[in-house]
């Protein structure tokens, strides 16, 4: 008896994996950027398992962080590695998702009946931020300390609810081992189950709703049924996906082996903050932002102006596919034309912020 | 309209009460308050009657509540010169050079006084100014000489600790140097007056003024200040022992301290000078231009050959840290973690350090040791950066390992898919 028969006998394998061999992916020229979510979702993965090595050495607390991260990187056999591919990956996941999600953009995928994938997608994103926020502190040296410092500051920002939040991600009105403690906290427990319900919830809404053409070919195929081409998910989608995760996989290790993580100067609470200090490329397009809005704009304080509009905005693109009409002859141009302006101003400001001093 | 009409008649009266008590107010401030009429009329004047009161303002003993009449006497509290500048109310008028130092003295020694101000401020520096060079030749008659406002400034003097102070430490050198640098001012005092354009170009005036260590010394720290005069030939050493107490200790017990002493020279100043002193280089053990030894020794005498030893020594372990340097600077750019040999590089540092105070006893065995305990730690450095480039090549290999046997997957992968789809 073979283990799939196996299987099968106790809770029917094939009727489980029936909805994966019925699937079939849309192919045309831009049938690539399909891989884009596979990709994101294997990186994230590999943070579970890297993540899950490192928690065997690593231990949070401002008098043992650093040093924990200082032993994984120069005495745990392949410690540099696993912390290397932990982090590069992490960055890697973050580019992925969010170039997942201008491919969704652009290909038009987010609108009816999909609007739940792409609010969960984008709280997913957020999501993925929120673990680069919190996990660059976690080897506390001197640049994560400001960074944090700087992050929770703007949080502190935001009216009513800011300082209580500030003080509450803080442990305290001071960023200090509390602080790195409950960091740790959301970094390996919070956000991970967050992650986990949002992703298989997100999976499951692909799964149903299966993937998404573009408007235009759509309505080419609607015309002309005996132009539409497919190709099976199982196993032909699958195994080009499994190559894209090799590929991954090797850039992951190249990465590792020829750039190891930096691990930089022990945190020192006492010092002033060095020179420049800019958060993490991911943060760069918002932090500049911020840099550039006047003092006072009117009457109101400018940092507040820019996290109240960040907010707004990010709350108002979370909801962007029910402004979009789900008829493919329809399809707004204002929302592709903001998408291209939305892309352009995050490189823009990223490469400003980067070259700014 | 009969509810508004009551309110504003209630404001009204508010208003009238409010009025009421401000008149009363402003009397009583008026009354409390002292003019001082002197600044009506000298803010107005040009210089050298002129005092304005921003100027004033910025003063020590304004600040703490003193007037112009605890100085020039007088009655400021009115407003008729005549009565203001009256003899009768002991106005003195310009204070007379010769009374500077007495009248600063009158209350700068008088600890009772002073105590109410500020209880850790000295009272002994009219004392001291009568040890003084200054105050010596000041006594004799000669009132070229600097007095208490000359250094500390008048009408805008302020606290030592003030940076825009004429005594703060980052200013003294040129306070000093207004007369000390003046060729024509300081002529028949027979004392050179290059002292500031040397000491400019030192590491002391580096470490001050430029980077603004406040603990490097200045004029008044070898000199002192209120009683300032030149140490004596076989003093330098205890001025300079001050800072550089382990280089005193050594030499204190060296060949050199006896021989210096018969010869009647100035300890410290032989090999360092004394106001343009640069920053030390082993080139000064050396035989070139900057050389100090072999002003004195003859060259292949036993002193000679113990110089040589101890320059070779010191540029030996220079030359292995800076191998160690280059070493672990090169793992690190390959993002190898190398801090803890970086921080073991301080330790080597550290002792290249200690082997040239240690030089200041001119015994080749003691240098000796501080050199052997630095190019074992600059030796163990230098190996953990050259296992950290092994380690990197390693790595590197294993890469290669790694992405030939993903290659292979993705090629073995892309043949799967094309016999499945042929």
């Amino acid at each position: 008896m073979s283990v799939r028969n196996w299987l099968d006998e106790r809770f029917g394998w094939d009727d489980l994996i029936a909805p994966l061999r019925k699937k079939t992916v849309p192919l045309h020229k831009l049938s690539y950027w399909y891989f884009l979510g596979g990709i994101t979702l294997f990186l994230f993965v590999i943070q579970v398992l890297t993540g899950i090595l490192l928690l065997l050495y690593y231990r949070p607390g401002a008098n043992e962080a650093f040093e924990s991260v200082q032993y994984i990187m120069t005495r745990v056999r392949f410690g540099w590695l696993i912390r290397s591919i932990h982090s590069w990956s992490a960055n890697l996941m973050i580019f992925t998702a969010f170039a997942h999600m201008f491919s969704v953009l652009f290909l038009k995928a987010y609108r009816k009946p999909r609007e739940l994938t792409w609010v969960s997608g984008v709280i997913l994103l957020f999501l993925v931020m929120g673990f680069g926020f919190s996990g660059y502190l976690l080897p506390w040296n001197t640049l994560a300390f400001f960074a944090t410092k700087v992050g929770t500051e703007i949080t502190g920002q935001v009216p009513a609810i800011g300082k209580p939040l500030m003080i509450f991600l803080r442990g305290g009105e001071e960023v200090t081992g509390a602080t790195l403690t409950r960091f740790f906290g959301f970094h390996v427990a919070v956000l991970p189950g967050l992650a986990t319900v949002l992703i298989l919830l997100h999976l499951l809404l692909v799964q149903r709703l299966g993937i998404s053409i573009p408007p235009q070919l759509e309505m080419k195929w609607t015309a002309n049924p005996s132009a539409k081409r497919e190709m099976k998910f199982l196993p032909n989608f699958l195994l080009r996906e499994l190559m894209a995760w090799y590929v991954a996989l090797g850039v992951l290790g190249a990465l590792a082996a020829v750039f190891p993580w930096n691990l930089g100067i022990k945190a020192d609470p006492f010092v002033s903050a060095p020179a420049g200090i800019k958060p993490e490329w991911y943060f760069l397009f918002m932090f500049q932002t911020l840099k550039l809005i006047p003092p006072k704009v009117w009457f109101i304080d400018g940092e507040i102006v820019g996290v109240l509009a960040f907010g707004l905005i990010g709350l108002l693109w979370l909801l962007l596919p029910f402004f979009e009409s789900d008829q493919p002859s329809h399809m707004k141009r204002w929302i592709t034309g903001l998408s291209v302006f939305a892309l352009a101003y995050v490189v823009g400001m990223s490469v400003y912020g980067y070259l700014a001093k | 309209m009969a509810i508004l009409r009551n309110k504003l008649r209630s404001f009204s009266a508010a208003r009238y009460v409010g009025l009421a008590g401000f008149i009363v107010f402003a009397a009583c401030l008026s009354y409390g308050q002292t003019t001082n009429s002197c600044l009506d009329c000298h803010s107005a004047l040009p210089d050298p009657l002129g005092v304005s009161q921003e100027k004033f303002s910025q003063d020590i003993h304004a600040q703490k509540g003193l007037t112009c009449a605890s100085c020039h006497g007088g009655d400021p509290t009115s407003d008729d010169p005549d009565k203001a500048m009256s003899r009768k109310a002991g106005w003195k008028g310009k204070i007379d050079r010769k009374q500077i130092p007495q009248l600063c003295g009158t209350c700068h020694s008088d600890p009772a006084y002073i105590r109410q101000f500020n209880p850790s401020l000295r009272t002994d520096q009219l004392g001291q100014y009568r040890t003084s060079v200054h105050g010596k030749r000041f006594a004799a008659g000669d009132t070229k000489v600097a007095v208490c406002t000359d250094c500390h400034s008048v009408h805008d003097l302020r606290a030592p600790s003030d940076p825009r102070s004429t005594v703060n430490p980052v200013n003294v050198a040129n306070t000093c140097a207004r007369c000390h640098s003046d060729a024509s001012y300081m002529k028949g005092y027979s004392i050179p007056t290059d002292q500031f354009a040397k000491y400019s170009t030192s590491m002391h005036h580096e470490a001050l003024a430029v980077r603004g260590d406040l603990s490097a010394p200045t004029c008044t720290t070898c000199h002192g200040n209120h009683g300032a005069a030149p140490p004596g030939v076989d003093k330098v050493q205890n001025v300079c022992s001050n800072c550089h107490t382990f280089q005193a200790q050594m030499y204190e017990k060296s060949s050199h301290k006896k021989a210096f002493e018969a010869a009647s020279l100035p300890e410290c100043v032989v090999c360092h000078s004394n106001h343009g002193i640069r920053h030390p280089t082993d080139a000064m053990l050396g035989t070139g231009p900057d050389a100090v030894c072999m002003r004195c020794h003859t060259p292949g005498d036993a002193c000679d050959q113990a110089r040589a030893g101890l320059q070779n020594a010191l540029s030996q372990l220079d030359a292995a840290i800076k191998s160690a340097d280059r070493v672990l600077g090169v793992a690190e750019s390959s993002g190898m973690e190398v801090s803890e040999a970086r921080l073991g590089q301080n330790q080597a540092r550290d002792s290249l350090t200690k082997a040239r105070v240690t030089i200041h006893s001119f015994r080749t065995d003691l240098v000796d040791q501080d050199i052997q305990a630095g190019m074992k730690i600059a030796a163990k450095n230098l190996q953990a950066g050259k296992e950290a480039m092994i380690e990197r090549n390693h790595r590197r290999f294993g890469l290669g390992i790694s992405l030939i046997a993903i290659g292979m997957v993705l090629a073995g992968l892309w043949l799967y898919i094309k016999k499945i789809e042929s």
